[in-house]
């Protein structure tokens, strides 16, 4: 049987790898599907310890956490729109508004 | 019958007078004010001999409590009315003889407010003399040293509202501010005294922790002698400033500026002997000290002597009067002084009754020359009787008070003679009238305890007499020296009645402690303690060698004045005899003047050079404007610029200016992308990752 | 090494290298594609991990609808491609570096603890549909109410997130 560590392994890899896509890509959109990534892996991990741990919770969360991603991503997405329509761009470096 | 509860009503029925006069007086008109005036007089005194007779059955006396005044922590000062066989003799007194003179007096300021110009000024005489009788009522009465002073400062306001009475004239009639300088200084003379009277009741406050006369006066012979001489002699500046006594005599000369009633009641029978009260009053302190005794007994000598000599030359009837007022106080003090206290009060009962008769005879004098000279048309005391005098000697200077001017007087108005001439003669101390007695238990008295006291009073005996007999021989004998006094008419029978009544107390005044039954000693040994209310043992010596003295200055008198009597425009013949003694004398010694210039004058100088140098020039202009205003502005300017601008708003703005500088720098930390902020995160959550990995 | 290991590891490879091109293809449209096999592969994972209903949802859900959403947008904005400017120079390295430093501290984190518990045998009825059921209409029936009051607001707000101004002034 595969140790659950590995299964550890394989998720913080991905995990790192999502996070990467979030502070080095500037699309917008990317950046979004690197977030999904990073979500993945954290189910990843959690059905793993479930399993190892012969409990349901783990993949009750990650079921909420599907949901929850699923609103997230319809928000997310239609933030983007929204912004485009008025920016008439995605790219995350042209979007300081927040600046002070 | 006990009827010491009444007593409050002796301060109360004046009062009440008083209140009902300002309220109701002037719609009265005269006759009903002064009626109201003595009504509340006149009540004052049934109510006093109401206390003598209750005294007469319970001579131990009575405290009646009227009513709480001050009530601190332990200091506790009632108003309390101490009804004993001392104060009621002052009451009286007080009561008595204020009550002849408020009916004089109502005839007598008839005709002042009318040669005054100033008829409603007759309600005003009578408010004040209804308040001086409750003022000195409450004197008299008081408990407490505090209660005494009360009435002392009482008695003193009211001397000076009625001797600054004609506050816009002089004493000669004309307009003027000299009447009212006369009133400041008799207030301010006395605030020296009453300076005194405070210090005495503060320290005896301090020495006995209570200012009533019950639990003081016991406890005399406790006290740490020092202090009780401190007290006394506090106490006795107070005596010299209302008794007139040196050095503060000063101001009872000029207050004969006041009405002559004034002059009678005031400062001739009542307030003025407050002095000899006080002492007589606090007879426990002053015996136990002897060295106050002393300066007490020598300031009353020396002021006897001193003022009988300036007596002696002067020319105004009344002025005359006062001289002899301060030197017969003098002999009261010398008596209080030398431990007579009952020689003392006698003196004091006896100078009331003739005192009063001869300035109320000298104020009938004066009025009657007045008359003479300037008839009224409206006359209240002669309706149209008398054909209009041409007035002719109605213009130009008169003053009807020189006795230069006065002359044979005996043949135009005998009875004010008759009655003047008791009262002289009470004065210079022949006996049988009521001044021998007083007097010559005075001298015994001296004789014993303080011979040099004795030569004073005797010198000043000697000068009493002579200048009574100068003044009988200058006014009533002799060929009139004016026209007024040819013409002189006798007063109405208000004004000759109380002078009958009080020519009558001078006769027999005597008998109140005629040698060898001395009532007035047995009566005042119920108050004073008995060893010092002794009865003086007559001494023919004493009395034979001052009547004889009296006799031999009247023979001199009349050697001077009467023999020859004095032409119009003379000058006094005593002046070849004594050249510059009578100079001196004439001008009063020049303390007036020695005042003036050590005192008066350093003083108007020192207040002149505060005022201009050190409030003006230094304080205004140099502290003010240089030290305080310039600084100020410096101060001022240092603080805008430097401070304010430099240091404060550099403070305020370099603060703003680092916030805003640590802003810029901080500002780039948000870069108001996403991106950067991720990172930022990321970067928290690998330390705060290693930290938990690498920690454990 | 046995056959599950092999399994592991070869999809483990594909998962990674799929994350990989996610993250390196300069079109949009391609990342995409990429993670749908990486969601895929997971979904495969999840099979292996004895949670077959949970990889269902994964690959209807992740794989099927979130990711045709997000090529449906690409494709609407036509943001395929957006162009890397230069600037910003310091936040690549340092993403990089903070990336390698986290590795670092997870494997420390895994495998510095000694042996690693294996994943035992799961009972027969684990993980299916009809237990995953049963736990969420009981223990879990709040947090699968508010799950769906969730997706109704988000529904909702995205209508009104996009939905025209129609007062523009323009």
């Amino acid at each position: 049987m595969v140790p659950v560590s590995y299964y550890f392994a394989l998720s913080a890899i991905l995990f790192t790898l999502g996070a990467l896509g979030v502070l080095i890509r500037r699309n917008a959109i990317i950046v979004f599907m690197s977030i999904e990534l990073m979500l993945n892996a954290a189910n990843l991990l959690f059905v793993a310890f479930a399993r190892t741990y012969g409990a349901l919770n783990g993949q009750i969360y990650v079921f909420f956490v599907i949901a929850v991603a699923a609103a997230e991503v319809a928000v997310g997405l239609a933030l983007i729109v929204a912004i485009f329509r008025s920016r008439q761009t995605v790219n995350l470096d042209e979007i300081s508004s927040m600046k002070g | 019958m006990q009827s010491f509860h009444l007593v409050p009503w002796i301060v109360f029925l004046p009062l009440i007078g008083f209140l009902l006069n300002i309220a109701f007086g002037r719609r009265l008109g005269e006759r009903g004010a002064a009626l109201i005036a003595i009504a509340a007089s006149a009540g004052a005194f049934a109510i006093s001999v109401l206390q003598y007779l209750s005294l007469n059955a319970h001579p131990e006396g009575a405290v009646v409590h009227l009513a709480e005044w001050i009530g601190i922590g332990a200091l506790s000062i009632p108003w309390a009315f101490r009804v004993d066989t001392l104060s009621v003799t002052m009451m009286l007194v007080v009561s008595g003889v204020g009550t002849l003179i408020h009916i004089y007096a109502s005839g007598y300021m008839s005709y002042d407010v009318r040669y005054k110009e100033d008829p409603g000024s007759y309600t005003r005489f009578f408010i004040y003399l209804n308040l001086f009788i409750a003022a000195m009522m409450v004197l008299v009465s008081g408990n407490s040293y505090l209660m005494l002073f009360v009435g002392w400062e009482g008695v003193g306001l009211c001397s000076f509202l009625l001797i600054g009475f004609w506050y816009n004239r002089n004493p000669d009639g004309k307009k003027g501010l000299l009447n009212s300088q006369a009133a400041k200084k008799a207030f301010v003379a006395n605030r020296v005294g009453d300076f005194g009277f405070l210090i005495a009741a503060f320290a005896i406050f301090w020495a006995f922790g209570s200012l009533s006369f019950d639990e003081v006066l016991p406890q005399a012979g406790t006290v740490a002698p020092a202090v009780v001489l401190l007290i006394t002699l506090a106490l006795l500046l107070g005596v010299t400033g209302k008794s007139a006594q040196l050095p503060l005599y000063v101001w009872l000369p000029d207050a004969m500026a006041g009405p002559t009633p004034v002059s009678a009641l005031i400062h001739a029978a009542t307030m003025v002997t407050a002095g000899v009260y006080l002492v007589a009053r606090s007879a426990p302190l002053f015996a136990a000290v002897p060295e106050a005794q002393t300066a007490v007994a020598i300031v009353g000598g020396l002021t006897a002597l001193f003022a009988a000599s300036i007596a002696v030359a002067q020319t105004d009837i009344k002025k005359v009067l006062a001289y002899s007022t301060i030197s017969q106080l003098g002999f009261m003090v010398a008596a209080v002084g030398v431990g007579a206290y009952v020689a003392g009060m006698f003196h004091l009962v006896t100078h009331a009754f003739f005192k009063a008769l001869l300035f109320l005879g000298s104020g009938s004098v004066i009025l009657a020359l007045e008359r003479a000279h300037h008839p009224l048309p409206d006359d209240p005391y002669l309706p149209k009787k008398k054909k209009k005098h041409d007035d002719h000697h109605g213009h130009g200077h008169f003053d009807p008070q020189d006795m230069r001017v006065m002359g044979g007087l005996r043949k135009q108005i005998p009875l004010t003679y008759w009655l003047y001439l008791i009262g002289a003669v009470a004065l210079a101390g022949l006996p049988p009238l009521a001044g021998f007695f007083s007097k010559d238990e005075i001298l015994t008295d001296a004789l014993h305890a303080n011979p040099l006291v004795y030569l004073l009073l005797t010198a000043a005996a000697f000068l009493t007499a002579f200048y009574m007999g100068r003044q009988i021989w200058l006014v009533f004998f002799g060929e009139p020296r004016s026209h007024a006094a040819g013409h002189a008419v006798e007063s109405p029978p208000v004004i000759t009645a109380p002078l009958i009544a009080l020519a009558g107390l001078s006769i027999f005044g005597g008998l109140l402690n005629f040698p060898g039954w001395h009532p007035l000693t047995d009566w005042l040994e119920h108050t004073l303690r008995h060893d010092l209310a002794h009865a003086t043992v007559f001494n023919p010596g004493v009395a034979g060698f001052s009547t004889l003295l009296a006799v031999v200055a009247i023979y001199l008198s009349w050697q001077l004045y009467g023999r020859q009597p004095l032409k119009e425009r003379q000058p006094d013949p005593l002046k070849k005899r004594l050249g510059r003694l009578f100079t001196a004398m004439e001008n009063k010694w020049w303390v007036d003047e020695l005042y003036f210039a050590a005192i008066i004058n350093p003083y108007k100088r020192f207040a002149a050079f505060l005022a201009d140098k050190v409030d003006w020039d230094f304080w205004h202009d140099w502290v003010h404007d240089s030290l305080i205003a310039k600084g100020f502005r410096n101060l001022a300017h240092f603080l805008a610029n430097p401070v304010d601008l430099g240091v404060i708003d550099g403070l305020a703005n370099g603060l703003a200016r680092a916030a805003q500088g640590l802003a810029r720098v901080l500002s780039l930390l948000q870069t108001g992308f996403v991106r950067n902020y991720a990172l930022v995160t990321f970067l928290g959550v690998v330390l705060v990752l290693g930290y938990l990995v690498f920690s454990s | 090494m046995t056959g599950d290991l092999l399994l592991f590891f070869g999809l483990a490879i594909v998962a990674v290298a799929a994350a990989v091109g996610m993250l390196a293809s300069r079109n949009a449209v391609y990342s995409a594609l990429f993670l749908i096999i990486n969601f895929a592969t997971i979904g495969v994972f999840f099979l292996l991990l004895g949670a077959p209903f949970i990889a269902m949802a994964q690959v209807t859900v992740y794989a099927g609808a979130i990711m045709v959403l997000f090529l449906f947008v690409i494709m609407l904005l036509g943001a395929e491609q957006v162009q890397q400017p230069g600037g910003g120079g310091w936040q690549r390295p340092l993403a990089i570096l903070l990336a390698v430093a986290l590795v670092v501290e997870t494997a420390v984190l895994i495998f510095g603890g000694g042996a690693s518990q294996a994943i035992l045998p799961a009972a027969s009825d684990y993980g299916n549909p009809q237990a995953i059921g049963m736990e969420l209409f009981s223990d879990f029936l709040l947090p699968f109410e508010i799950t769906s009051v969730l997706l109704l607001a988000a529904m909702v707000g995205v209508i009104v997130i996009t939905k025209e101004d129609r007062k523009k002034p323009e």
